[in-house]
């Protein structure tokens, strides 16, 4: 994506973001650029480089980078390793810098100057963005930027990300150094000198770079007793906080306590908007099927696009809302506190802490959680969190269990206050989660690997309130990502479902059998073999395109049913009543099971491939994915068939 | 000499240098990690909380930044009381 941005606009000057993590960059990234990009307070979660433009004065435009946030120019993570490597200018399809902007937080610049003093060695020229100065002013710290800027030998100017024209002053800069013309000799010797900086430190030179590091440590405390801010200023309120949200009992209580609500939340928040996106589908289809002829035409939008693609979109409510809390709780600080309080759970199994975070991310989409996991330094680590990723119940998997638990599980309100149908969601989502927990733990004990202490050494930054802007782009990423998959595969899938379902079509008169199309020949064939978990010839037919998108699925079985339907009496009605009618509990309950291991989508497999650097993981990810599938599915539908005979 | 897992809670330290034995590519690795986290010698330390079971992991603040280190990596830190 960034390689295809370069070839719009490569005229371009390059400017790139760089600073620790959590000093507010991306969230200046989005007040500079307009904004389309995820961001949050947890260290390391900008994985992907960014990139957006900047329009200033004279209608010049800025390529404008966002590189992933990092503690040193060291590369020790593969997300440190694109930073640096941008900034040598070997990234690949990313030409170096013309300029940095180093972003730094006004609150901790202990450790924000060591970075800026380390950046300036590369010798691209630098304006360092002093950034939050409304929070640091608030909690008493004053800061002189004339007489930072002549220490640093750096132009300083004060950014507040979060505000309005908070990036005003930055502006201002960058519309001065671009345009003025650097002259190109400085530029190169500047450059030559800066690959050596860059160099030097990734040699292999343990002494020399602590060396580096120490010295750079002491210029920062001379820096900060000559502008009087040595003395060390703490946030009160984030210790407070703490004392509550990181108890050794209070905590996990409330960590339990949150998730909880979040699913609930999903559940009765989306009622309402999942049930006017259902009322204006069945709207629509009976428009159409009124006022044209039928026909395979007709059949194809009915059938096809609107019980199918149409059908998926449904679910989009409950996803976001899914987001809206992970982004709320991202940004707001909470997320490594919770890291931190199951760091011993995850430690029992062989992982830490910050295999937390990805995996979190893996409830909404695999896809974004596995990427998140290149901020695992530990390579056994990341392989481990992939291959349990697919575990976490993915948003995709959503539309498969509403369905079926709509159809199936009686709405019931237990104890006065709980949901039946809620809760036997919240119990799919530990089952994974448990599961997950379970290979992890194999893994441990299996491999000699697993057996040793990994590091944790993951930043607490400071609670603040979530920037509601910030959060709503978040979300509008999410509906846009979601609608385009389903405007994309999962309509072409929905078509070529409509087709194997409708084709060979019946000539004039007769009425379609969905037996004797490709489909039912093809379920059929499949469910010989899965016939033993008690999955029918239909559910068979969606499991072939639910390889592509878990939620196909769904409306793959629309798209069969409804099909079958029309054949019958001419109208296509809801799935679930008729699901509901023709399946076995035994058979739901089954198939709920395989949809807890499920074998993960295609696009998930070729992400694996990606970050694993091979077709190993995403193997043994498949196999055993199946294994346990059917293994779980088998003993389910025999005990439920046994138990509600 | 003392320990940052061994030290008083909420009391302020000061870092007396990091015990790490820099043969070993692990214990290096740390060592450098630390390092660009800023546990760096004489700079201020606290041990805010080892709440958890086996206090571990622990919450320690090191000059303007708090993070999350285990039991492991606390042990090679070597501390002594700030005078002042």
């Amino acid at each position: 994506m960034t390689e295809s941005l370069i070839h719009f606009h490569p005229q371009g000057k390059l400017v790139a973001l760089v600073g620790n993590p959590n000093c507010g960059k991306t969230a200046l990234f989005n007040r500079l650029t307009g904004g389309k990009q995820h961001v949050a307070n947890y260290a390391g979660v900008t994985v992907e480089r960014k990139e957006g433009k900047l329009n200033l004065d004279n209608n010049k435009t800025l390529r404008v980078l966002d590189l992933p946030g990092t503690y040193s120019l060291y590369p020790r993570t593969p997300d440190e390793r694109v930073t640096c490597d941008v900034l040598r200018g070997v990234a690949r399809g990313e030409k170096k810098p013309d300029q940095l902007v180093c972003v730094i937080d006004a609150t901790n610049l202990r450790m924000s100057l060591r970075f800026v003093l380390a950046v300036k060695r590369t010798g691209i020229p630098t304006i360092v963005a002093l950034n939050m100065v409304d929070e640091a002013k608030g909690r008493g710290i004053e800061i002189d930027v004339s007489a930072l800027s002549k220490e640093l030998g750096l132009e300083v100017v004060p950014t507040v990300a979060i505000a309005r024209d908070g990036d005003k002053l930055l502006k201002q800069s960058l519309n001065k150094v671009i345009s003025k013309d650097t002259s190109s000799s400085a530029l190169s010797t500047n450059a030559a000198l800066g690959e050596d900086a860059i160099a030097s430190s990734t040699s292999h030179e343990p002494e020399h770079q602590l060396q580096q590091i120490e010295s750079d440590h002491a210029r920062v405390q001379s820096i900060l007793q000559k502008l009087g801010l040595d003395e060390i200023v703490f946030h009160t309120g984030s210790d407070r906080l703490d004392s509550f949200l990181l108890h050794p009992v209070i905590g996990p209580i409330v960590l339990v306590l949150i998730l909880f609500t979040v699913f609930q939340a999903m559940f009765t928040w989306s009622t309402y908007p999942m049930d006017l996106i259902k009322d204006l589908n069945e709207f629509f289809k009976n428009e159409i099927i009124n006022s044209f002829s039928p026909g395979w035409m007709t059949s194809l939008i009915v059938d096809g696009v609107l019980s199918g693609a149409m059908g998926v979109i449904t679910f989009l409510p409950q996803i976001l809302i899914l987001f809206l809390f992970i982004l709320i709780l991202e940004e707001s600080g909470y997320l490594p506190r919770a890291a931190y309080l199951l760091d011993r759970l995850m430690g029992s199994v062989g992982l830490s802490g910050r295999s937390f975070i990805p995996l979190l991310s893996s409830f909404a989409c695999a896809i974004p959680g596995i990427m998140a996991m290149r901020t695992i330094p530990n390579m056994r680590d990341r392989y481990v969190t992939m291959l349990i990723a697919p575990l976490m119940t993915c948003s995709a998997r959503l539309p498969v269990y509403s369905l079926l638990i709509s159809a199936f599980i009686p709405q019931k309100t237990i104890a006065g206050y709980f949901e039946l149908q809620g809760l036997v969601m919240f119990a799919l989502y530990i089952a994974g989660i448990v599961a997950a927990l379970f290979v992890a733990w194999m893994l441990k004990v299996l491999t000699r690997s697993g057996r040793q202490v990994r590091p944790l050494m993951m930043e607490l930054p400071r609670y603040r309130w979530p920037n509601p802007w910030n959060v709503f782009i978040g979300l509008v990423q999410r509906a846009v990502i979601f609608i385009k998959r389903v405007g994309g595969n999962i309509l072409l899938l929905t078509i070529l479902i409509w087709f194997l379902a409708s084709f060979p079509f019946p000539i004039e008169g007769q009425t379609l059998q969905i037996e004797n199309t490709f489909a039912g020949i093809l379920g059929g064939y499949l469910s010989v073999i899965l016939g033993s978990i008690g999955f029918n010839w239909q559910i068979c037919i969606s499991l072939i395109p639910g390889m592509v998108a878990r939620e196909v699925a769904v409306s793959a079985l629309g798209t069969v049913y409804s099909l079958g339907a029309i054949g019958e009496d001419g109208i296509s009605s809801a799935l679930a009543p008729i699901i509901s009618q023709q399946w076995s509990i035994a058979t739901a309950l089954s198939l709920l099971t395989w949809f807890v291991f499920a074998p993960q989508c295609l696009s998930t497999l070729a992400v694996l491939k990606r970050e694993s650097g091979g077709w190993r993981i995403p193997l043994i990810s498949v196999t055993y994915l199946f294994g346990l599938a059917y293994i779980f599915s088998f003993i389910i539908y025999r005990l439920a068939s046994y138990y509600f005979q | 000499m003392l320990t940052l897992d061994l030290a008083i809670a909420n009391q302020k330290y000061r870092i007396a240098q990091l015990n790490s034995k820099l043969d070993s590519a692990v214990e290096q690795e740390r060592m450098r990690q630390l390092f660009e986290l800023g546990f760096i010698k004489g700079e201020s330390v606290i041990l805010l909380r080892r709440t958890m079971p086996g206090s571990d992991p622990m919450v320690v603040r090191v000059g303007t930044s708090t993070f999350a280190l285990r039991k492991a990596e606390a042990q090679t830190i070597g501390v002594e009381m700030d005078p002042t």
